[in-house]
């Protein structure tokens, strides 16, 4: 039987796993973790969808919003794509069992987001990533599909054809339960390992998990990255721990409010105008705060119930009384593996979707409730595209290896700590606002800390669930992509959506009004 | 402060004494003390599962219970340890499948109304963390138990309008299913988002004996007579 493996149990992956299915593939999910405990049931504000023209709102605007946050840097057709299958992804989550919020007229509610003409984000209370994922989950369930569950992706198996051309032909992966590597063959393989927002690490509002492995494991098979650059900061997180609170705090009316009680910035703007207005206002020495005490006891209990309950635990504070301290953090990677109108990389049968894949509808900004829509219609997409795709090869590779030498690594330099470096001088110069020579200082570090690699050995030798191997190879993996992410970033000498160049402040449409693709050694080109 | 991990043996790790996490004090065990010591975590904000361990007894999620002096932590019942803090939960996660928590079917065009929303809203808000799995104690009778978020997860499909065979859900559940909770509300006291798996098991209860089954329990007594 064709069959087809998808790497990653989030959103992207689940609605893929049945859409394959649905096309009549044999589907096996792999996943680092449990389908459930993804990054996608961290999404709360909501999916985009124009449910109804009544209101002034229509598809065509979902497409100039979306258009108009990615400053320019979105690929039309797909973004008109991905808006017209909008209400018929929220009309497939219905017809599963999403538990949607609903109006008194018996209608899916819809939220209005930051950037967005009209209320167009359907939610699920302030739990809307949680049920969709988890509903998707049950849906797999239903359909029997196979999900294996804590298993590393190591490597892509590709081999090339006749004519030189090279293609998939299946995985390597680390059971973290045994230690022992596997291989699983396929004539279809999906990425839907999510983004790399944890390279910044304390300054993320991410899972843990959000390491961007299956985006440097892509490119050491050798398919292409593109625009690594944008890195979206959420302006909302709390000061602490980077949580974070729901765009819809100011989607409802909340403020945001310096030490002495001022607004300074537009709430509702797009996510990176609002959180540079917050950096520029911390650089000033100023603290940041969200106000939603005037949106009411009963407002906050029924539409942010998540967000009072984190507010409380980790910043000892209630919202309904007291201001809550926030600054930005990295919450969303635009960039990630380039991929055509197919959801195709230049691999033959390997397929990205979800935050790992560009499918170039984000451009430099993403808009607020475009993130759940993307996964779940390109994953329906992908699905259908590798299932089709799927046709038979066999070849076969050592790769023990790699996990025998890391192991044979000497201990000397305390690799979390050099994690910890590596987030810090992430967000202070690859963050918010960038220059020419502190990313250059930076890449310097991260090169540096590349070489020592040998000299950051385990603690820990043994096979039974090694975390503190798995940690590793993920830091392995995000220092690979740290050096794509600079080497995006220096190149691009202007200032456009998330990527803030102090010494370029103004956007170069002649120069840089196209898409930056970069392969794994740093050679980077540009696209329209 | 002093906190006791269970191992292979119970290890004793001192902590920075401040107001943190469990899940932060096991973070600076690993990075300054220990890196071999195994435990889950991902999302720090209670919504993704990964993190629930046993603290003095007690079922809590390590990214939301404010570590004490003292502190004793161990891995969740009722389901094989595969090293330290880290459990197994493919077989408690396969009781989803064999209790058939999902959809019998894709329906489309039903329309909720706002009510019809808050009938399975607190159902669907489960994070499948296990607290209530290794809380109960039937398992230690009944290795077999459907259990309270798998039944949970049925109710919240049963109450749905979009459910169009509650017949076969509920069927499929009256063996090692709702008669077998001893509805001890262990798994209601433990659950990090509110939902009472105990609650939730009576009225899968009520609905079962409207499709006319009753308690096995007392079938097997012929008929009320004394024993």
């Amino acid at each position: 039987m064709k069959s087809v493996i998808i790497i990653g149990a989030g959103g992207a992956g689940l609605v893929a796993a049945l859409s394959a299915k649905e096309s009549g593939a044999k589907v096996t999910v792999i996943t680092k973790e449990y389908p459930t405990r993804s990054q996608t049931c961290m999404a709360q504000g909501g999916i985009n969808a124009v449910l109804s023209e009544d209101g002034g709102d229509s598809i065509e605007i979902h497409v100039q919003n979306t258009l108009k946050s990615a400053a320019g840097l979105a690929d039309e057709n797909a973004v008109r794509y991905m808006c017209q299958e909008a209400p018929h992804a929220v009309a497939w989550l219905d017809s599963i069992g999403v538990g949607f919020s609903r109006t008194n007229e018996s209608r899916i509610a819809q939220r209005k987001l930051g950037g967005a003409y009209a209320p167009r984000a359907c939610y699920a209370q302030d739990y809307t990533g949680l049920k969709i994922l988890h509903t998707l989950y049950d849906r797999c369930l239903a359909e029997g599909i196979e999900i294996l569950n804590e298993r590393y992706l190591l490597e892509f198996l590709t081999c090339k054809d006749a004519q030189e051309k090279i293609f998939v032909y299946g995985v390597s992966v680390l059971n973290k339960r045994s230690g022992e590597v596997q291989t699983y063959e396929a004539q279809s393989v999906i990425v839907a390992t999510g983004g790399y927002s944890r390279i910044y690490h304390n300054y993320s509002t991410n899972s843990s998990s959000s390491t961007g492995d299956g985006i440097a494991t892509a490119l050491r098979a050798g398919v292409k990255a593109s625009d690594l650059e944008f890195v979206q900061f959420h302006p909302t997180a709390l000061k602490n721990s980077s949580i974070l609170i729901s765009e819809s705090a100011r989607g409802a009316g909340g403020y945001i409010l310096n030490s002495k009680g001022e607004r300074f910035v537009n709430e509702l703007l797009p996510r990176d105008e609002v959180s540079k207005a917050i950096d520029d206002e911390i650089a000033k020495g100023e603290d940041i705060f969200l106000d939603i005490r005037h949106l009411g006891l009963e407002f906050i209990e029924k539409e942010l119930p998540q967000e009072a309950k984190l507010a409380k635990l980790y910043e000892n504070i209630d919202p309904a009384r007291e201001l809550i301290p926030i600054k930005p953090a990295a919450h969303y990677t635009m960039g990630g593996i380039d991929v055509d109108e197919n959801s195709s990389t230049c691999i033959a049968g390997l397929y990205a979707v979800g935050e790992c894949a560009n499918h170039r509808v984000h451009g430099a900004n993403r808009l607020g409730g475009n993130s759940l829509l993307e996964l779940v219609v390109f994953g329906r997409q992908v699905g259908k595209n590798a299932a089709e795709h799927a046709k038979s090869s066999d070849e076969n590779l050592d790769l023990q290896e790699q996990i025998t030498e890391i192991k044979e690594y000497t201990n000397e330099i305390n690799f979390y700590e050099k994690q910890k470096f590596l987030g810090d001088l992430f967000y202070k110069n690859v963050g918010i606002k960038r220059d020419k020579t502190a990313l250059q200082n930076v890449l310097n570090e991260v090169q540096e800390i590349r070489n020592i690699l040998p000299k950051m050995g385990l603690d820990d030798k043994t096979k039974i669930y090694n975390t503190n191997l798995i940690e590793f190879l993920e830091f392995k993996n995000m220092l690979e992509l740290a050096e794509l992410i600079i080497i995006s970033a220096i190149n691009r000498q202007e200032s456009r959506g998330a990527h803030f160049r102090v010494d370029f402040p103004a956007a170069d449409n002649e120069k840089f009004k196209a898409h930056s693709i970069i392969d794994k050694n740093g050679a980077i080109c540009y696209e329209d | 402060m002093k906190i006791n991990i269970k191992r292979d043996s119970v290890v004793c790790y001192e902590v920075e004494a401040k107001k943190q996490t469990l899940l932060e004090a096991l973070n600076e065990i690993k990075i300054t003390q220990d890196g071999s010591l195994a435990y889950n975590s991902g999302c720090r904000s209670s919504v993704c599962g990964s993190c629930a361990v046993r603290v003095n007894g007690r079922e809590v999620l390590a990214c939301s219970y404010h570590v004490q002096d003292g502190d004793f932590v161990e891995p969740l019942n009722n389901t094989p340890v595969i090293r330290d803090l880290v459990v197994d939960m493919d077989k408690a996660y396969g009781f989803n499948a064999k209790a058939k928590a999902y959809q019998s079917s894709i329906t489309s065009s039903v329309l909720l109304s706002h009510e019809d929303e808050k009938l399975n809203e607190v159902q669907s808000n489960c994070i499948l963390c296990g607290s209530c799995y290794s809380a109960c104690p039937v398992y230690a009778v009944n290795s077999e138990f459907l259990g309270p978020f798998s039944l949970t997860r049925v109710l919240r499909y049963v109450s749905d309008k979009r459910e169009t065979n509650k017949k076969e859900k509920i069927d499929n559940i009256q063996i090692n299913g709702v008669w077998d909770c001893t509805l001890c509300n262990a798994c209601t006291l433990v659950c990090p988002q509110g939902i009472s798996s105990k609650a939730d098991i009576e009225k899968l209860r009520a609905r079962s004996a409207m499709f006319g089954y009753m308690d096995p329990s007392f079938s097997n007594f012929g008929g009320g007579i004394s024993f």
